[in-house]
């Protein structure tokens, strides 16, 4: 009998730092497959964002850059402009991404970057300890909101892909989450399928993916799974936001 | 080449692609805008990329994804400008990337004022990011050498990977004067598939390429600190560069300045000649690694009575030249930075009384 599964080509064989059932791991597997089945691993450059996946470079085995906190749509454009037949994706956190590095990726995805954006919500600065994000819920306690989130004080949570749809650009944009099998199946699609534009030189490509952050919600993995289906999925909703044409 | 009449802003804009840099992100801010209307025109002729960012932290990114694909990359800004790109400056110079940024300097601090200044002289020499890092600065008197200065600026980047900036004012930017664009001073790119994220494809290995800053192991940090250091420690060995201007008899006083002010100096100092008062002076073309040895030993001069640091700014660069004396002459400072420049006549006055007092 053939080997059914393996290791993608496109991650690397080290060990991740990342903690027990926490699901940056699953993100970084699907976009190996991705690179792997589109056959660009040679020509493909990944920015890493600073926060838990900071050292994405080490599990990856593509070229890799490594951004400021929030800056790694900036560098991806600059990649993409001197280099457009690179392949480049950015992995960023929503605390980078909603919050520090708002401005970088508004611009570049209406200036219809030609490169992809993976963008893992959590819902909590993980790397740093759990403070407060920008998509953190109302009432979800953080380090920064011991109580609770108060959104009087603090705003609602900011939804990307809602937000990103209403730029006139054509863009690609998605949200899937990583909590059971059929949801990952989805989100693999849906990294292909972003992948598939960029390639095309058709439009920026977005999908963010719901996370789940074990160690600062204070939850056992599993317990974390069930957390994020019951509040996150209702409030950031799965599916195709934007497409291009 | 003939000589061509032209703003010393659009002159850097061409220099830069006669160095082969053909590619050019920036943001606009005043009084440096010229460089990019004159590159969105410029770099489509030579098949160069131009992009207008949504910010100079942003540009400094893209600037630093650029140049860590390994090819040639200059931006070019001002000072309230330059403070935004100096955190990508420091990743840039963690990282060791090759990247050329242009500083047409303006009156600070806060918004300051729009017209010419030296006030950035410590944000440029000492580090305006964080960390231990320094910039190989340049600074140039005029448009020809800002042009000398921009195509030399790609190759020193590349020799010592890292970020080096050329520090010029709002005169230098705004002013026209004739210049030609040496050829000579193109250098072609040196090979960077040992450490460019340029595809793995592009330099046919299997192996990855990583640019990165972040080193969490004290050692492995403290290691590239001291590569970082040992090419600054190089820079101070090969790179310096001043001119000497009328050191070669005696002088009763020795004048330090640099750029624009260099520039009001020299008509002084001929001017003063002319009543028969020598001075010298020597003026500083980097400011790091800064003439050190040159300013000591011109200020050792048996006839030399006073050493003047002269700035258009509020006393910045003589902390260098107190330096660089050692403590064996004293050093005073002459300068105003509001965005007037002093004229000859106020330059030769505060030197005679000087030499009077
Ligand atoms: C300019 C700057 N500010 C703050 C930090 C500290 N910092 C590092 S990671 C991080 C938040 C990361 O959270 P997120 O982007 O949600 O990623 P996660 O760790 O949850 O995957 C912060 C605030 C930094 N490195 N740089
Ligand atoms: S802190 Fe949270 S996001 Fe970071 S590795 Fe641990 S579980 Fe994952
Ligand atoms: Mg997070």
């Amino acid at each position: 009998m053939g080997k059914i599964f393996s290791r993608p080509e496109a991650l690397s064989d080290n060990h991740t730092h990342y903690c027990p059932g926490c699901t940056h791991g699953i993100a970084h597997r699907l976009i190996a497959e991705v690179i792997d089945e589109l056959g660009i691993r040679g020509r493909t450059v990944g920015v890493a964002p600073v926060g838990c996946a900071v050292m994405a470079y080490n599990y990856f085995s593509c070229d890799f850059q490594e951004a400021a906190h929030g800056r790694a749509p900036a560098m991806a454009t600059g990649i993409k402009r001197v280099r457009p037949d690179l392949m480049v994706f950015t992995y960023q956190g929503d605390g980078d991404l909603a919050s520090i590095g708002m401005g970088e990726i508004i611009h570049a995805a209406n200036r219809g970057e030609k490169f992809t954006t993976i963008f893992i919500n959590n819902a909590i600065y993980g790397m740093t300890g759990g403070q407060m994000a920008p998509t953190t819920m109302p009432g979800q306690r953080a380090t920064t909101a011991p109580t609770g989130r108060n959104v009087e004080e603090t705003g609602m949570p900011i939804r990307m892909c809602e937000l990103l749809s209403t730029l006139a650009t054509p863009g690609y944009i998605a949200r899937q989450a990583l909590l059971r099998p059929k949801y990952v199946n989805k989100a693999k699609k849906a990294i292909l399928q972003a992948f598939e534009y960029q390639m095309a030189n058709k439009c920026f490509s977005f999908v963010e993916l719901i996370n789940t952050c074990p160690t600062n919600w204070g939850m056992t993995p599993l317990n974390a799974l069930k957390w994020a289906e019951d509040n996150l999925i209702p409030y950031y909703p799965l599916g195709e936001f934007k497409k291009p044409e | 080449m003939a000589k061509v009449l032209m703003k010393g802003n659009e002159a850097i804009g061409e220099a830069a692609i006669r160095a082969g840099c053909l590619n050019y992100f920036a943001y606009p801010i005043t009084p440096q805008s010229e460089v990019a209307e004159y590159l969105v025109k410029r770099m489509p002729e030579v098949n160069g990329v131009f992009l207008q960012g949504e910010s100079e932290v942003a540009v400094g990114y893209m600037i630093f994804g650029a140049a860590a694909c390994g090819e040639r990359v200059m931006t070019t800004s001002s000072s309230p400008g330059v403070s935004l790109m100096s955190e990508a400056i420091s990743y840039i110079a963690g990282a060791r990337c090759p990247a050329v940024f242009v500083n047409i300097v303006r009156g600070g601090p806060g918004l300051g004022g729009i017209l010419p200044s030296q006030g950035d002289y410590f944000q440029a020499t000492k580090g305006g990011g964080h960390g231990d890092y320094h910039l190989l600065v340049m600074a140039p008197d005029g448009v020809q050498e800002a042009v000398e200065m921009t195509m030399m600026a790609f190759p020193l980047a590349e020799k010592y990977r890292g970020p080096v900036m050329i520090l010029g004012d709002g005169l230098i930017g705004q002013m026209m004067e004739p210049v030609e664009f040496p050829d000579n001073l193109y250098v072609p790119p040196t090979n960077k598939d040992d450490w460019a994220t340029n595809g793995m494809d592009r330099r046919g290995s299997t192996k990855k390429n990583i640019v990165k800053s972040l080193y969490l192991d004290p050692k492995v940090l403290n290691q590239n600190n001291l590569t970082l250091k040992a090419q600054y420690d190089q820079m101070k060995r090969e790179e310096i560069r001043f001119e000497a201007y009328n050191t070669d008899g005696d002088y009763q006083a020795l004048i330090v300045s640099y750029g624009t002010m260099s520039r009001v100096c020299k008509t002084a100092i001929d001017n003063m000649k002319a009543q028969g008062l020598e001075i010298g002076m020597i003026r500083p073309k980097t400011l790091f690694p800064f003439p050190e040895k040159a300013i000591h030993d011109a200020a050792a001069k048996e006839s030399c009575k006073k050493v003047v640091s002269i700035e258009m700014s509020m006393g910045q660069m003589i902390e260098d030249v107190e330096r660089s004396l050692k403590g064996k002459r004293e050093v005073t400072w002459f300068g105003q930075c509001g965005g007037d420049i002093y004229t000859p006549e106020e330059v030769a006055e505060h030197v005679m009384s000087l030499i009077a007092s």
